[in-house]
């Protein structure tokens, strides 16, 4: 136990360090990551102005706070890509994983996890900008703030294995990038990332309750901006905790199949 | 110089067209893409009738553009650009420099990503489909205008690659360009008419998404006006001139790897 909290520990400044060498890198990238909520923000509010003021039980004040918290969420969102399992394997980066004796999935929680800390002092300030540029709304109540807190991280958990789950297709086949485009789309609509789920029709929300990603990306902002009753709230941490269990196992069961099926040269 | 970039067009074509898989693998992106935006539009229009003055045909016009021109982007600018933005880093830029031709001309026509061009065919095919939607008479001249300002807007996008690209004989590592263009050019999906003043400055003059979808897609749903048409040719021409002249001010920057 002691040997893992110090592994995670040292992955984790590792990551920190590395990271923040790289900071005006990083920006660019959270520029371009940050244009696209903006642009759901300006679309959607324009919506509600126009429908007397709001849509779907959001005001404009209320989609801003959305999106706002959007540019978090998908910051803590952002874990080791599917896309790089083919590179890992080429290079024979996995190989070299393989021979330690630590599970290659607790490397990659750890280092992005403490990748967290740097994106979220970047963070900062664009969060101050938006906030003074759009005006938003909040309900936040203290229950909320606490189970945002507890969510982000059950998210950050949840997708980083469902996107290792993904990147396991790669012992079976290097033809990914249809499945993945596939995958990334209905993340997209299904999770809120698009649109705030409850504009979507009933039926799709339905679907939406019953998959994973709303409870990785919906489910912690309308904790936070104050979209849930406390009921909600419980069941979203309930709905977290099974998800996590689920893909746990999913994970191991893959992994033991998966890795039979890889074979390396050299190195 | 026509004659050098059709045999670089050639050779980029030929060498893409070994892998045939990859027409199907970007035909299911180019789908998927079109897709998102067309379930966006719908949802939109499922809580209103009108965004800003604009109607559902004319936006579907608007995302036709924006597809259309996203195609151009990625089939010839964005790989040559990062094949120069490697190239810097990697010091292996000496191979153009030493090399009679023109050195920006070179690094601007080195790749082409043919099966990107299953874009421009899609969003073609929207644009019609809306166009036909529109019931707008399109006469000769207006498709002429149109088509001459995606040209222009297929410029102001390069230049404005070339600049940040030679930003890098400074900089050496600007790898996220790529990701903090793609999410500005998302933009374009809505007219930029759409947005708060400051980005809509933003969005003409920093990127300049507005000249490369909006602007032609107006000129399409007849809203064109004789200035903004004057407004973009003046500024791709100042655009043009300002690129060279930073290009030729990095490149004395550039430092080989052999040399």
């Amino acid at each position: 136990m002691k040997y893992m909290f110090d592994f995670y520990l040292q992955t984790m400044k590792t990551a920190i360090l590395s990271w923040f060498q790289y900071r005006v890198g990083q920006y660019f990238y959270m520029i371009g990551m940050v244009a696209e909520p903006v642009v759901y923000l300006v679309v959607w509010s324009t919506v509600a102005s126009a429908q007397g003021g709001s849509v779907g039980g959001y005001t404009a004040g209320g989609f801003a706070a959305y999106y706002i918290v959007w540019t978090l969420v998908r910051n803590i969102n952002i874990v080791f890509t599917p896309y790089g399992w083919e590179w890992r394997i080429q290079r024979g980066e996995l190989s070299a994983m393989l021979l330690r004796p630590v599970h290659p999935i607790h490397y990659d929680l750890a280092f992005f996890a403490g990748t967290k800390f740097v994106v979220i002092v970047m963070w900062l300030p664009i969060a101050a900008l938006l906030t003074l540029l759009f005006h938003p709304t909040f309900n936040t109540t203290p229950l909320g703030v606490i189970v945002f807190f507890f969510a982000i991280w059950g998210a950050y958990l949840i997708r980083s294995m469902l996107l290792w789950l993904l990147g396991m297709v790669t012992f079976w086949t290097t033809r990914v990038s249809a499945i993945y485009g596939l995958y990334f789309a209905l993340e997209l609509l299904l999770s809120g990332r698009l649109v705030p789920l409850s504009l979507m029709p009933p039926w799709v929300q339905g679907i939406a309750s019953f998959l994973p990603f709303k409870w990785t990306f919906g489910f912690p902002i309308e904790a936070l901006i104050g979209q849930l009753s406390v009921q909600q709230l419980f069941l979203g941490l309930g709905m977290q905790v099974s998800w996590i269990v689920a893909s746990f196992l999913l994970v191991r069961v893959v992994w033991r199949f998966g890795i039979r099926h890889f074979s390396s040269v050299g190195n | 110089m026509f004659k050098l970039i059709w045999l670089f067009f050639r050779v980029g074509a030929m060498n893409e067209l070994q892998y045939r898989v990859n027409f199907f693998i970007q035909l299911i992106q180019s789908l998927i893409e079109l897709g998102i935006g067309l379930i966006g539009l719908a949802l939109v229009f499922g809580h209103t009738t009108t965004l800003a003055g604009w109607t559902r045909p004319e936006l579907l016009a608007v995302m036709g553009v924006y597809t259309l021109m996203g195609g151009l982007i990625n089939a010839t600018i964005q790989p040559n650009m990062l094949q120069l933005l490697n190239d810097v880093q990697q010091g292996t830029l000496d191979y153009i420099l030493t090399k009679p031709a023109d050195s920006q001309l070179q690094i601007s026509i080195r790749q082409v990503h043919i099966w990107s061009m299953t874009d421009l065919l899609l969003g073609l095919s929207v644009l019609i489909y809306a166009v036909i939607q529109i019931q707008a008479r399109i006469g000769f001249l207006q498709a002429l205008v149109f088509v001459a300002l995606l040209f222009m807007g297929v410029l102001m996008i390069y230049c404005f690659w070339l600049i940040l690209t030679t930003g890098a004989f400074w900089l050496i590592r600007m790898e996220n360009i790529l990701e903090l263009f793609q999410g500005v050019y998302q933009a374009g999906r809505w007219p930029t008419t759409v947005y708060p003043n400051w980005l809509q400055v933003g969005l003409t003059f920093l990127v300049p998404v507005a000249f490369a979808v909006t602007v032609p897609a107006e000129a399409i749903t007849g809203r064109l006006t004789v200035t903004t048409l004057l407004e973009a040719l003046a500024f791709t021409i100042i655009l043009l001139l300002f690129s060279r002249w930073f290009w030729k001010r990095g490149l004395r920057h550039y430092s080989g790897a052999s040399a």
